[in-house]
C-alpha cells in the first residue's frame, strides 16, 4: 500500500501513539463514574478519543487523494542538536547538576557555552564572531536580569562567589 | 454617565507617569522582539513575560498590554518587510504588504498598519468598555454546564481556524488538554501523569510550552532552510508617512475592516484570523478606482482593512476572555496565564471585586494602542535596521532570552530541560505539519474543562443530557456542531483551502 500523505500518515500514528499512552496511563488512576469522576475519567475520554483520532487520521492518510505525496522531507538535524543541546547545557551551566555534584557555574559562564553551541547549529562557524556575540549577550543580560529586573540566579561560578 | 465613570476611573489608574512609562517599555520591548523574523506575538510575549513578575499587578497589565501590542505591530512590520507572517492573521497582510515594500512603500504600508489598527483599537475599546459589564451580568448565569459547552465552542472554534487538516488540530486541541491535566489533581490530590518528578507535580508551566513549541520550534525549522529562503528584503525605504490620496484610500478601507474585525472578533475560536481574512476578501470585492492599483500588487487598501480587522478582533476578543474568563486564542490563553501568575483570575469577579484592576485594564489597552502609534511611527527606522541584523546573531540571543525567561519563572533548571523537551515536539509538530496554536489553547482550558464536567456531571447526578437539556449549554453546543457541519462541507472546504493557500 502506498502512503498518500506522509505527513498525515506519521502524525496520525504520533497521536495514536500519544492517546493510547495517556489512556492507559489514566487507567493507572480511580476511574470512578461520571456523577463522581476520578482522577482517571477525563484523562481516560480524551486519550481514547485521541487514539480513534490518531487511527482515523493514518487511514485517511492511505486512502486519501494524492497531493504530491505530502512528503516530510529531510529533518535538520543539526540545527535540532545544537540549539537543544546548547540549551541543556546552559541549564547545566547556570544551575549545576546537584545528583552527579556538579557545582553551578552561573549565567556568565551559561551564556556562552550557550552561544558556542548554539552557534554550531549554523555551516559556517566564526568563532571571534561569536565569541563577541556571547560577550555583548553576557553583558546585556546582566544589565536587564540581573541589575534591572533583579531576577535572582548564580551569576559567577560558585568556587568564585563562594 | 457611568461608561464614562468607568472609564475615568480606568485612565486614573492608567494615566499614572509610572505605569505610563510601564506602558512605553512593554510597547518598545514587545516591537523589538516582534520584528524578529520568525518571531510571532505568541513567542515574544512568552519571552517578555518575565519581564512582569516583579511589578505590581495594575503596572503588569499594563505593560502587558503595550507587550501585546507592540508584538502585534512587531508581527506586521515583520510581514511587510519579509513577508513572513508571523502568525496567521498576518498572512493577508503580506500580500499587498510585501507588494508596496518591493515598491518602496514599505513606509506608507507601515504607517497604514498603525495608524489602521489605532483607529480600530480605539473603537474596540469602546466596545469592549460598554459591552463586557452587561454580559458580566450573563455570565452569572452560568453553570458550569454553560462553562463546559463554552469551551467546547472557543476549542472547535481554534481548531476550524487552523489551516491545514480538521482532524490534526483536533487531535492537537486533545493533546493540548491532555498536557494540561498533567500534574496534581485538585479533586483527590493525586499527581497524574508526572511520573514521580517533583517538579512535574505542579504541573508544565505554560510559558515553557509556548516557548519550546513556539520558539524553538520555530528556530530549527528557520535554520534547516538555506540562507537564500529566509533572505530579508530591506531596499531603500523612503517616505515613511503615506501620502493624502493614501489617507483618502485607506480610510474607507479602516472603517469596513473596523466593523467586520469587531462583530467577529467577539467569536469565541480566534475571531481576529476571522476578521482579517474576512476583510481582505471584502476589499477585493469593493470596486478599484481606475488609477488604483489592484488588490494583491501593493494596494494600501490591502494593508490596512485586514490589519484594522485584525486589530479591533484582538481588541473585542478581550470581552469573552475578561467576562468569561476563558481565552478565545492562543495569544489571550497567554495573557490569562500571565494574569494568574500575577494571582488575577480572570472572569466575572474581575470587575467586582478589583473595578479599579479591570477599567485600568482597559483603558491601558488604549494606552498601549496610542503607545504604539507614538513610539513606531519614529522609530520604523530603527525596527527597519534590527531586521538587518543577520539571522546567525539572532538565533543565539532568542535562544538565550528563552532560557533565562523559563528559568526566571521558577528559579529551576528543570525548566529549561523541559523547553528543549517541547523545542522537540514543536519542531517535530512543524514537520508534520500540525499547527500549534489549537494544542497551547487547549493546555490552558484542560484543567477548567475537567473541573466544569466534573461539577456539571456531579450536579446533575451523572447524568450526560445535562449538557442539551440546559437551554444555554444547548445553543452554545449547537453553534459548536453548526460550525463543524460548516467546515465539512465541501464547497467551504474548497474555500478554506484556497484562503489558505492564497
Amino acid at each position: 500500500m502506498k502512503i498518500k500523505s506522509q505527513k498525515d500518515f506519521f502524525s496520525g500514528l504520533l497521536f495514536m501513539g500519544l492517546g493510547i499512552a495517556f489512556g492507559w496511563g489514566a487507567l493507572g488512576y480511580k476511574l470512578g463514574d461520571a456523577g463522581r469522576m476520578g482522577p482517571g475519567y477525563f484523562p481516560l475520554i480524551l486519550g481514547s478519543l485521541m487514539a480513534v483520532l490518531g487511527a482515523v487520521i493514518t487511514l485517511k492518510a492511505l486512502v486519501g487523494k494524492s497531493e504530491g505525496g505530502d512528503r516530510i522531507g529531510s529533518w535538520a538535524w543539526r540545527p535540532l542538536v545544537f540549539v537543544l543541546s546548547s540549551n541543556l547545557v546552559f541549564g547545566l551551566l547556570l544551575g549545576g547538576l546537584p545528583s552527579i555534584s556538579l557545582p553551578p557555574t552561573g549565567l556568565i559562564a551559561g551564556i556562552f557555552g550557550l552561544t558556542i553551541i548554539a552557534s554550531l547549529a549554523e555551516r559556517r562557524f566564526h568563532s571571534r564572531d561569536v565569541l563577541i556575540l556571547a560577550a555583548i549577550l553576557a553583558v546585556i543580560s546582566y544589565a536587564a536580569f540581573i541589575a534591572l529586573l533583579k531576577l535572582l540566579m548564580p551569576v559567577w561560578p560558585a568556587f568564585i562567589a563562594g | 454617565m457611568d461608561l464614562l465613570a468607568n472609564l475615568s476611573l480606568g485612565f486614573g489608574v492608567a494615566l499614572t507617569p509610572i505605569n505610563l512609562l510601564y506602558a512605553f517599555i512593554g510597547c518598545f520591548l514587545g516591537t523589538l522582539i516582534g520584528v524578529l523574523p520568525g518571531i510571532g506575538p505568541v513567542a515574544t510575549i512568552a519571552m517578555l513575560l518575565p519581564a512582569t513578575f516583579s511589578l505590581p499587578p495594575v503596572s503588569a497589565l499594563i505593560m502587558l498590554a503595550g507587550l501585546y501590542y507592540g508584538a502585534q505591530y512587531g508581527g506586521s512590520t515583520t510581514s511587510i518587510l519579509v513577508n513572513l507572517p508571523g502568525e496567521p492573521s498576518a498572512v493577508v497582510t503580506c500580500i499587498d504588504g510585501y507588494q508596496m515594500a518591493r515598491q518602496g512603500r514599505a513606509g506608507p504600508a507601515l504607517a497604514a498598519a498603525a495608524l489602521g489598527s489605532f483607529f480600530a483599537g480605539s473603537v474596540g475599546v469602546l466596545l469592549l468598555a460598554a459591552f463586557a459589564p452587561p454580559l458580566m451580568l450573563l455570565a452569572a448565569e452560568f453553570g458550569p454546564a454553560e462553562y463546559f459547552s463554552l469551551m467546547i465552542l472557543g476549542l472547535i472554534g481554534a481548531v476550524v481556524l487552523a489551516s491545514g487538516s480538521l482532524l490534526k488540530a483536533i487531535a492537537m486541541v486533545l493533546f493540548g488538554l491532555l498536557l494540561g491535566l498533567v500534574g496534581t489533581d485538585v479533586n483527590s490530590g493525586i499527581p497524574r501523569f508526572s511520573f514521580d518528578i517533583p517538579e512535574l507535580i505542579d504541573g508544565i508551566g505554560f510559558v515553557v510550552i509556548a516557548m519550546g513549541i513556539f520558539g524553538y520550534g520555530e528556530i530549527v525549522s528557520n535554520l534547516g532552510r538555506s540562507e537564500k529562503e529566509r533572505e530579508v528584503y530591506t531596499a531603500k525605504v523612503h517616505g515613511l508617512f503615506p501620502t493624502r490620496r493614501d489617507f483618502k484610500d485607506m480610510a474607507p478601507a479602516v472603517l469596513r475592516g473596523t466593523c467586520l474585525g469587531s462583530l467577529l472578533g467577539v467569536l469565541p475560536g480566534g475571531g481576529a484570523l476571522l476578521g482579517s481574512f474576512a476583510a481582505y476578501a471584502f476589499e477585493k470585492k469593493v470596486r478599484t478606482k481606475p488609477d488604483e492599483l489592484p488588490l494583491g500588487k501593493g494596494n494600501i487598501r490591502g494593508v490596512a482593512a485586514p490589519e484594522s480587522a485584525n486589530n479591533a478582533g484582538a481588541q473585542t476578543s478581550f470581552i469573552p476572555m475578561l467576562t468569561l474568563g476563558i481565552p478565545p486564542n492562543a495569544v489571550m490563553a497567554l495573557m490569562i496565564g500571565a494574569m494568574i501568575i500575577h494571582n488575577i483570575q480572570p472572569g466575572p469577579q474581575v470587575l467586582t471585586r478589583n473595578p479599579a484592576l479591570f477599567w485600568g485594564l482597559i483603558t491601558s489597552m488604549w494606552i498601549g494602542n496610542l503607545m504604539l502609534v507614538i513610539l513606531n511611527l519614529p522609530l520604523i527606522g530603527i525596527w527597519i535596521k534590527m531586521l538587518k541584523v543577520p539571522y546567525r546573531f539572532l538565533f543565539p540571543a532568542i535562544v538565550l532570552f528563552c532560557a533565562i525567561g523559563v528559568y526566571s519563572m521558577n528559579n529551576n533548571t528543570f525548566d529549561i530541560w523541559m523547553l528543549a523537551g517541547f523545542g522537540f515536539v514543536g519542531y517535530v509538530f512543524i514537520k508534520l505539519g500540525c499547527e500549534p496554536a489549537p494544542l497551547v489553547l487547549g493546555f490552558i482550558l484542560g484543567p477548567m474543562m475537567e473541573e466544569n464536567l466534573r461539577r456539571a456531571l456531579l450536579l446533575s447526578l451523572g447524568d450526560w443530557s445535562t449538557f442539551v437539556t440546559r437551554p444555554l449549554s444547548a445553543g452554545l453546543l449547537a453553534t459548536a456542531l453548526l460550525f463543524l457541519l460548516v467546515m465539512l462541507s465541501p464547497a467551504v472546504k474548497k474555500k478554506r483551502r484556497e484562503a489558505f493557500e492564497e
